[in-house]
């Protein structure tokens, strides 16, 4: 029992960081419809920006890490400004195709400027320490993770709540043109929803490459959490939530009751399945227009 | 006095459909105007094509907005200067609350106080909306949906205010309700352009009117006189006006205008 529930927690803290990704593709897909899969190399930049700021020219932390999630946000609205703006008669297909160009733009450039090799990026919180609930373990770096996801998950909900911009952004992603007739100004709320999307993916990539941190390190990540989201319907940010959490709990025990090698794959099982179940997703909402 | 709103000969397409054929028209401050016209004699698209909802449209012509060119805008820009569109089939937000969806209506102004006191002029006209303030707009009837829609317009303060079709789809008891509270918007110094395909209840609530077919105007005048006007009477609210001792017209009306 102990075993199983020290699974549990490890998934949950494995799920978090599919939770970060699943919510910034979610961001994204509600305005634009489009399945970003730059995301991961999005955050890949401001990572591998982070590490160049620490590592090598040794500036302290609590410096560099705002500085780059404000890069983040930057970068975002730069990609949609000068990349995805200028699709003439923008397609979802034409638009996925460009996201997996920008995305392999990125990993060349990164791979070019820091080279293929594993780097140790120096981070406050160390993975070897634990902390102990009860007769739990759970490293540090791990209890950060859930901490930091839940916080991030809390400013979201809050903005997209309760502030004027926020719930803008949600009329904004249920009808554009009725948005535009409020006097929103939609193309800058769509920059502003990539911007945002990329803070979140950010910090997602900030938190792996602390154990891992290579150009191929926001993959992984980044299809889980495009599985997390399927998972939770794609349009829904509670759903990719739940779904991120749901993903990495069912990863982690079937990593240790049945195959570690398969581990990987069992979120493809799990999408497969939920498609062929429950196509529209777990949480996804539909209204039918009334007439 | 001069026309808050001026449309000088414009012509719209839809890439090669040729939908407004040189269109002049302009509304008074202070007035009801109605356009009336069958499906697809492009009223809608003329509200379109003044709110710069139609990418680079008009073809040609000039709009001017409280002396101003607006023609050319983008929609945010002409909300702006206190012109509100009420889109055809409501278009409200279904996944944001009835309260949100106001706060979306006075998204550009920043004066708390005036903000308040819309909400409550809104509330105040449309009970139901109160009652319902914290329930997702899209579980609302479309009765009420429509009410919605015409509030967050409201809620931009306007000066003019656009109505596409707001009867389409309502019960008759509602549509009755709805030109009742057209007519007391207007009581408050809103101007209001119309356009509808109920004939007889928009030219009863109105001052002017305008009939609409094929992209061109056919007739304008004052909507007593429109009301009274055998070819609209027989065209546009099926009151034939003579029938023959067998109790049916054997002839076909041919309109005046054509």
């Amino acid at each position: 029992m102990l075993n199983f529930l020290q699974m549990v927690v490890n998934g949950i803290a494995a799920g978090s960081i599919y939770a970060l990704m699943g919510l910034a593709m979610v961001i994204i897909y509600k305005t634009s419809e489009v399945p970003n899969f730059a995301q991961g190399e999005m955050a890949l930049v401001c990572s591998y920006l982070a590490y160049m700021f620490l590592d090598q020219y040794g500036l302290p932390v609590y410096a560099v890490f705002p500085a780059v999630l404000v890069f983040a946000f930057l970068l975002g609205c730069l990609l949609e400004f000068a990349v995805l703006r200028r699709a003439k008669e923008p397609n979802v297909l034409g638009m996925i195709i460009i996201t997996i160009g920008l995305e392999m733009i990125l990993m060349g450039i990164v791979s070019w400027k820091f080279g293929a090799e594993q780097k140790t990026m120096p981070f406050p919180v160390s993975p070897y320490d634990s902390l102990v609930i009860g007769k739990l373990y759970i490293s540090s770096l791990e209890a950060m993770m859930l901490c930091v996801t839940l916080v991030i998950m809390g400013i979201l909900f809050v903005f997209l709540r309760f502030s004027k911009l926020g719930v803008a952004m949600k009329a904004t992603q249920q009808n554009a043109t009725a948005a535009r007739l409020m006097g929103i100004r939609v193309r800058r709320i769509l920059m502003g929803t990539w911007g945002i999307s990329s803070v979140v993916g950010c910090t997602a990539g900030l938190l792996i490459s602390t154990t891992l941190m290579q150009p191929y390190m926001m993959w992984d990540p980044l299809l889980k959490g495009f599985a997390a989201a399927v998972l939770g319907g794609m349009t829904s940010l509670p759903g990719a939530v739940v779904g991120a959490y749901l993903l990495g709990i069912i990863e982690n025990l079937f990593g240790g009751y049945v195959s570690i090698e398969f581990k990987s794959t069992v979120a493809f099982a799990v999408i497969v399945l939920i498609l062929c179940i429950k196509p529209s997703g777990l949480f996804a909402r539909h209204y039918v227009k009334k007439v | 006095m001069s026309p808050i709103l001026e449309i000088n000969n414009i012509e719209t397409y839809y890439d090669l459909i040729y939908a407004i054929r040189g269109v002049s028209l302009s509304v008074e401050e202070g007035t009801i105007t109605t356009i009336l016209g069958t499906n697809g004699s492009g009223k809608s698209t003329i509200l379109k094509t003044v709110m710069g909802l139609i990418e680079d449209q008009p073809e040609k012509g000039t709009i001017l907005f409280q002396g101003k060119r607006i023609d050319g805008k983008d929609p945010e820009e002409i909300v702006r200067m206190g012109l509100s569109y009420v889109p055809e089939g409501r278009e409200i937000f279904e996944e944001l609350t009835v309260y949100e969806n106001l706060a979306m209506g006075a998204y550009t102004r920043k004066d708390r106080k005036g903000i308040a006191e819309d909400m409550d002029r809104v509330y105040g006209h449309f009970p139901v909306l109160k009652d319902r303030k914290d329930q997702w707009a899209g579980t609302l009837s479309g009765g009420e949906q429509q009410m919605l829609a015409i509030g967050r317009a409201l809620m931009n303060r306007p000066a003019l205010l656009f109505l596409d079709e707001p009867s389409l789809g309502l019960s008759p008891i509602l549509v009755r309700e709805i030109f009742e509270i057209i007519q007391a918007i207007h009581r408050e110094k809103t101007t209001i352009l119309l356009v509808e395909q109920n004939a007889r209840m928009a030219l009863s609530i109105s001052h002017f009117g305008l009939i609409l077919e094929n992209g061109r105007f056919v007739m304008k005048g004052d909507a007593k006189s429109l009301l009274m006007n055998k070819d609209v009477r027989e065209f546009y609210m099926g009151i034939r006006s003579e029938a023959s001792v067998k109790g049916y017209q054997r002839w076909k009306r041919k309109k005046a205008w054509r």
